[in-house]
């Protein structure tokens, strides 16, 4: 919409900001603020300490951030691989075959997280498939919940992929491997990292099938911020969730950076 | 001047029904045997037969859906025939997959990797064939000189003009040396002057490259007639005529082919005897006839627009009319005139000194060599 006059522009963006700042920015502020905070009688923080983010350099907070950067990474990379591949299978096969697998990795997307979790529990508690209380069980459990993502942005992607060039491709004499190696994959490369960085995203914050599964010596952040105010240690729990938004926008900001470079090319 | 396209030797003239025994595709650069090729029940390439020798250039001509592209992606292993064969350089291909068929191809829209460098582009053939790394560089460069674009190797696409694409697509199709060289509408995308500066290009490369088969897929008849040897027209499917630009011009066998290759005037005429006469509505006219034609057929009387003329010379073939309208065309002029036996004729005419006005009445005549007597529409003298 084209404003024109400076004062229409100005009401504006103050319908704009009274909207956006309460839902999105304040809470997040909020947050960052009680991170910092000693004491909090009033509307805000009444006296302000560093020692919260003291715990986070040592001890169980770093262990589960390094847990879940661990988890991000692993259930990203094996979510990209397993979604990217559908996508391009998917791109190959029937229409009978690709409905298929869309509705298949539509499916984690339509089914509460809650209940892939149990699901999870259900099939893996018994032998031969014992899963129960091992790091595998939480790492499936994320690569499941994101791969829809990634089988989708890869998906879109690979729609918009002009079918001439890899055609041509094939046409200078490069087998199918090769096309896929030196053509299709690097022109996917912007989506690709894209979608790497969504599951990344979305797997440093999966709370609730994680509650369900995770074993005592692999405790992500999520759980140890839920942790921590539920036992009522309020601003402990806001330095560890500032740390969880801080170390998430690190790898997406590297990722978009990577992309940006990749689509300039 | 007399009717040039008469002469049959003009071009290496393939057999009109290839042989079926081993030895008639030794020497052959492309063959299509019998190709038929049918999406879901509709058969958009129906019997396909045609065969383009080392060093010539066939343009196959049609109208969009008549089956040339298809021709085209079936030589190239994008499609694969329901029935009959193709062969490159002798060998059978129609088995093989695009990547072992070691052929050239230009599409319309060029198809540059948008992440390689031109260099990297023209490459990739290259390395997708195992040519000696130490080759490859020298290999780019001569095809890159060779289209005008060595000064661009390290540019990529997106930095190019669509007639430097165009070269950078034509160079990696050559870098790697195919005996065929199929090109799919190549100059569509460009504008009106790049596109003939892009054909004479291309008629200077193939002149330097004698031995490269080359199979031009054009809606343009300017371009056909412009570089081929032999122009194939297609239609609804089928491949209906297939000879040299000048006798295609000259001496067209049916009046699809007279109205798609360079402009026609087609009057229905009843054919009077043998020897070409006929008559328009009672009117004795002559021309050269068609075989298969006996007296009191219908028939069509085809006349190019610029050798009609104004004026009766000698009496013979005569046409009085109507002048309908009258174009100035910078060279010369258009007369519509509307016969006074029924139908319109279009004369391309020089630039009149005195134009006759709308409503004027004019006598319009043409040489009896000129003109060719077809079968009435509708019996395509289906050759391929």
């Amino acid at each position: 919409m084209l404003v024109h006059s400076r004062a229409a522009r100005l009401a504006h963006w103050t319908l704009f900001l009274l909207l956006v700042v309460p839902v999105f920015a304040l809470p997040l502020l909020m947050v960052v603020g009680a991170s910092f905070a000693d004491r909090w009688d009033g509307a805000l923080p009444s006296a302000f300490t560093a020692a919260h983010y003291a715990d986070l350099g040592r001890g169980q907070s770093l262990d589960a951030l390094v847990t879940s950067l661990s988890t991000a990474l692993v259930a990203g990379l094996a979510a990209l691989t397993v979604g990217g591949w559908a996508a391009l299978a998917a791109r190959g096969s029937g229409r009978r075959l690709r409905h298929l697998l869309d509705g298949l990795f539509m499916l984690p997307l339509a089914v509460p997280s809650v209940v892939v979790g149990l699901a999870l529990l259900v099939a893996f508690s018994k032998p031969p498939l014992l899963l129960n209380g091992t790091t595998t069980i939480v790492l499936l459990a994320h690569t499941v919940l994101v791969t829809s993502f990634a089988y989708q942005s890869v998906r879109a992607a690979i729609g918009r992929l002009d079918p001439a060039l890899e055609q041509s491709a094939a046409g200078l004499g490069a087998p199918p491997a090769q096309v896929l190696r030196r053509v299709t994959l690097p022109l996917l490369l912007p989506s690709l990292t894209a979608a790497f960085g969504l599951c990344f995203a979305l797997s440093m914050g999966e709370l609730s099938a994680t509650m369900m599964l995770y074993p005592p010596d692999w405790l992500p952040l999520p759980v140890r911020i839920f942790a921590a105010t539920d036992r009522g240690a309020l601003f402990t729990g806001a330095a560890l969730a500032v740390a969880l938004i801080a170390s998430t926008l690190v790898v997406l900001a590297a990722t978009a950076r990577l992309r940006t470079r990749a689509s300039y090319r | 001047m007399t009717a040039v396209g008469a002469s049959p030797a003009l071009t290496p003239a393939p057999p009109a029904a290839p042989a079926p025994d081993a030895g008639a595709a030794t020497r052959s650069g492309l063959r299509f045997q019998d190709v038929t090729v049918a999406y879901h029940g509709t058969t958009v390439l129906d019997g396909f037969t045609l065969e383009v020798a080392p060093g010539e250039v066939v343009a196959l001509l049609g109208p969009s859906g008549s089956g040339k592209t298809t021709a085209l992606r079936t030589a190239a292993g994008f499609t694969t025939p329901l029935r009959g064969r193709v062969h490159i350089g002798g060998r059978d291909v129609t088995d093989l997959p695009p990547y072992r068929r070691g052929i050239g191809m230009v599409v319309q829209q060029y198809a540059l990797f948008p992440h390689l460098r031109v260099e990297q582009n023209v490459a990739f053939g290259l390395k997708a064939h195992r040519t000696p790394r130490a080759e490859i560089p020298g290999r780019v460069a001569r095809a890159l000189e060779m289209t005008g674009m060595g000064g661009y190797a390290r540019r990529y696409p997106r930095e190019l003009s669509g007639g430097q694409q165009q070269r950078v697509a034509i160079a990696r199709a050559l870098a790697i040396r195919p005996d065929v060289l199929l090109l799919d509408e190549p100059l569509s995308a460009l504008d009106a002057q790049l596109r003939s500066g892009m054909l004479a290009e291309l008629a200077r490369l193939h002149r330097e490259l004698p031995h490269v088969s080359i199979l031009y897929v054009t809606h343009d008849q300017l371009e056909a007639l412009t570089l081929a040897d032999r122009i194939a027209v297609m239609k609804d499917a089928r491949l209906v005529d297939c000879d040299t630009p000048r006798r295609l011009y000259r001496r067209p066998g049916d009046t699809f082919t007279a109205a798609f290759v360079g402009q026609a005037n087609l009057l229905p005429v009843a054919v009077e005897w043998h020897d070409g006469s006929v008559s328009l509505a009672g009117a004795a006219l002559r021309g050269a006839p068609a075989a298969g034609l006996a007296p009191g057929d219908e028939a069509v009387l085809c006349i190019r627009p610029h050798l009609v003329r104004l004026g009766a010379v000698g009496g013979r073939n005569a046409l009085a009319g109507t002048v309908a309208d009258i174009q100035w065309r910078g060279a010369g002029h258009r007369l519509l005139v509307d016969l006074d036996t029924g139908p319109r004729l279009t004369a391309d005419l020089g630039e009149l000194r005195v134009p006759p006005l709308p409503g004027e009445r004019v006598t319009l005549c043409f040489d009896p060599e000129d003109a060719v007597v077809l079968p009435a529409a509708g019996e395509d003298g289906a050759d391929g």
